[in-house]
């Protein structure tokens, strides 16, 4: 058993090994040869699947704003052990977007120019602000963690007091660059498709994120679970399906109100690629997720709770890729796959993201539950009082 | 005051002789990309085009729209819109983002794909050229007069003459006075625009619009929300409070008794 253990490991070690060096190989050829020897980019898809990642890393890394409102301003405690994992999940989330964003950047060396040369009627201008300032704020709200493994109180302190200020800054800043994703596509009403184009589509943005931030803590707690022992309380877990399926009803009927009003039905129905895409999003995203959810036997279940989130997460990630890629593709006359330079470089920064993730929280104390509650400085039983609210 | 500059395409007068195509090549010293210029499309280094619609032809080119979409999207302003009317780039300023690319009404902008540090590349209305009251290259070398370049005032009032002049061999439409919200280069044509790949459909109102009637609402998402949560906060604090406090009496009568 044992055995058989030691050598999975070793086998998955191998692995990453590989994707390391093959995307080490291809960061070599972006940065000495050119976007156009690396990627299979042109000039009708100037965008391609690393837009499309960054799209997604930072869609799943907003459990790290809505766990803290949830916590911190909204004083629902029960949610209080999930905070630490949902920053850092945050916090490596954007991480890995800056950096592929700088890979993308086709003169990454003046990465630096939207802090000096503004301009406010650009939507990228404002995501790139957003994305600075929300890092910064998640180094604030996960500096504790590492303050209080070297028993640095003093710091701590400091951070304690501004920490509701810097929850709220951070929600808000979390909001626009959300929802300005989808902005960004506001300007070619013409060039995507009309299932995905929309005046709303900063709210379908917005919306969505919200789902499947927290379908991603669901989904994580169950890999952490099995790899260190370290769960999350079903009922916490419950309670974050409980408003993923509220969360995934109201962006349906956001979207579906949309639609009718702004007189799209009839593309429901036109045999096209795009039609049959925006089902696969749909049902796989909302339609199954949202059916399971709403039995409590399926909410009751870790096994079920956490194949319902692989669901919500593959929608949300169809509908990201619909946006950004299958959407544009009709009216670009071309067809786009990205190389294996895109790929391979995607792929280490996977690999780094889930190494780093293991690392932190492994070396601290992010998952604390099972230590750190008992330990607490409130009496047993207004503890209980809280946790029961 | 400066009177914007334009151009003026009548492709009814176009003979594809592609004059205009080498003059642009000429001008911004660009290397060359096809032996056939009919067969050429735009690239990084071709910034007009030349192509054969049956036995029609179109050029294709940068619009030089009003309100550029290309400079709105850019996050860094590397475009600008000059007093002269040219939308000119700077490569300096430029991070590669390649939203101006994407969000182009007209696609227009192109990439230096096989550099390590690409620029974006397209027409710029000879502004160097217009700055000093000289017509563009293009217009210049053209024999047939299809491509003239002046006062934009006075090339709408041309274009709307000739079209009421004209009314069986004229579409009755002039390309670029409102697509988009217009710009400095007019287009005329003996049949609907689609036919000879022009971009169809464009709304009238300027693109940067779409965007910022979304951008304007950001300070008040900004306040209201911050607002709201601060509220939220003191709320939902204060009620856990009293539950407490009710809690913890409750339970002090309880031993009480
Ligand atoms: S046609 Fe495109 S590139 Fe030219 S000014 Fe307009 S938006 Fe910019
Ligand atoms: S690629 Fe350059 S010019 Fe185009 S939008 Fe990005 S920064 Fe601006």
């Amino acid at each position: 058993m044992k055995n058989s253990n030691a050598s999975k490991l070793s086998f998955w070690k191998i692995v990453a090994a590989v994707i390391m060096i093959c995307g080490l190989y291809s960061s070599y050829i972006r940065f000495t040869k050119g976007l156009g020897a690396s990627t299979h980019l042109s000039d009708s898809i100037p965008w391609g699947l690393w837009i499309g990642f960054d799209f997604l890393g930072v869609g799943l890394a907003a459990a790290g704003f809505t766990i803290a409102v949830m916590v911190h301003v909204f004083n629902i405690h029960k949610f209080e052990p999930i905070v630490r994992p949902a920053i850092l999940t945050a916090y490596i989330g954007y991480t890995l977007v800056v950096l592929l964003l700088i890979i993308d950047l086709g003169r990454p060396q003046n990465f630096w120019h939207p802090l000096v040369m503004w301009n406010l009627h650009s939507v990228m201008f404002e995501i790139t602000w957003c994305v600075i300032c929300y890092s910064a704020i998640l180094t604030l709200e996960f500096a504790p963690v590492v303050l209080e493994k070297y028993n640095l109180t003093a710091p701590i302190k400091i951070l304690r007091k501004i920490s509701i200020p810097v929850v709220i800054l951070g929600v808000i800043f979390s909001t626009l660059h959300q929802s300005s994703f989808g902005s960004l596509y506001l300007i070619v009403p013409g060039r995507l498709y009309p299932l995905w184009y929309s005046t709303l589509l900063p709210v379908n943005f917005y919306i969505s994120c919200i789902a499947a931030g927290l379908s991603m803590i669901i989904f994580e707690s169950y890999l952490n679970a099995r790899a260190f022992n370290l769960g999350l309380r079903l009922d916490i877990l419950s309670g974050l399906a409980k408003i993923v399926l509220y969360v995934l009803i109201i962006g349906f009927l956001v979207r579906i109100t949309d639609m009718i009003i702004t007189g799209k039905t009839p593309f429901l129905f036109l045999p096209r690629t795009e039609t049959y895409m925006f089902y696969a999003e749909v049902i796989v995203g909302t339609f199954i997720p949202v059916y399971l959810l709403s039995q409590a036997k399926y909410r009751k279940s870790r096994m079920w709770l956490y194949v319902i989130s692989i669901f919500t997460l593959s929608g949300f990630v169809l509908n990201r890729i619909n946006v950004a890629v299958t959407g544009l593709v009709a009216s670009s006359k071309t067809s786009y796959f990205p190389s294996f330079d895109e790929i391979s470089i995607t792929m280490m920064l996977v690999v780094l993201g889930m190494w780093a993730f293991k690392l932190v929280s492994t070396k601290f104390p992010v998952f604390v539950e099972l230590e750190n509650l008992k330990e607490e400085k409130l009496p047993e039983d207004s503890r209980e009082m809280i946790l029961s609210e | 005051m400066v009177k914007q500059k334009g151009i003026l395409y009548d492709s009814t007068m176009c003979v594809g002789c592609g004059e205009c195509y080498s003059a642009c090549k000429k001008q911004n010293k660009l290397p060359e990309t096809n032996s056939d210029f009919l067969k050429d499309h735009l690239s990084a280094n071709t910034y007009t085009v030349v192509e054969q619609h049956g036995d029609l032809y179109a050029r294709k080119m940068c619009m030089h729209c009003a309100e550029p979409t290309c400079a709105s999207v850019c996050p860094v302003k590397a475009f600008e819109k000059t007093k002269e009317g040219a939308v000119i780039y700077d490569a300096e300023k430029c991070i590669g983002c390649r939203y101006c690319m994407q969000a182009c009404p007209h696609q227009i902008p192109r990439y230096e794909w096989s550099q390590v540090s690409p620029r974006v590349r397209k027409c710029v209305l000879c502004q160097n050229r217009i700055s000093k009251g000289l017509p563009t290259a293009c217009s210049e070398a053209c024999p047939t007069g299809a491509t003239i370049c002046g006062d934009l005032d006075d090339l709408k009032i041309e274009a709307k003459k000739r079209l009421s002049e004209g009314s069986d061999k004229y579409y009755q439409h002039i390309y670029g006075l409102d697509e988009a919200g217009g710009g400095s280069v007019l287009i005329l044509a003996s049949v609907p625009f689609e036919k000879l790949g022009y971009t169809p459909n464009l709304p009238k109102q300027p693109m940067p619009q779409l965007t910022n009637r979304v951008m304007e609402k950001i300070p008040t998402v900004a306040t209201v929300g911050g607002l709201f949560l601060g509220s939220m906060y003191w709320l939902t604090k204060r009620k856990n409070e009293i539950a407490r406090e009710e809690k913890e009496a409750k339970f002090k009568r309880n031993e009480v008794k």
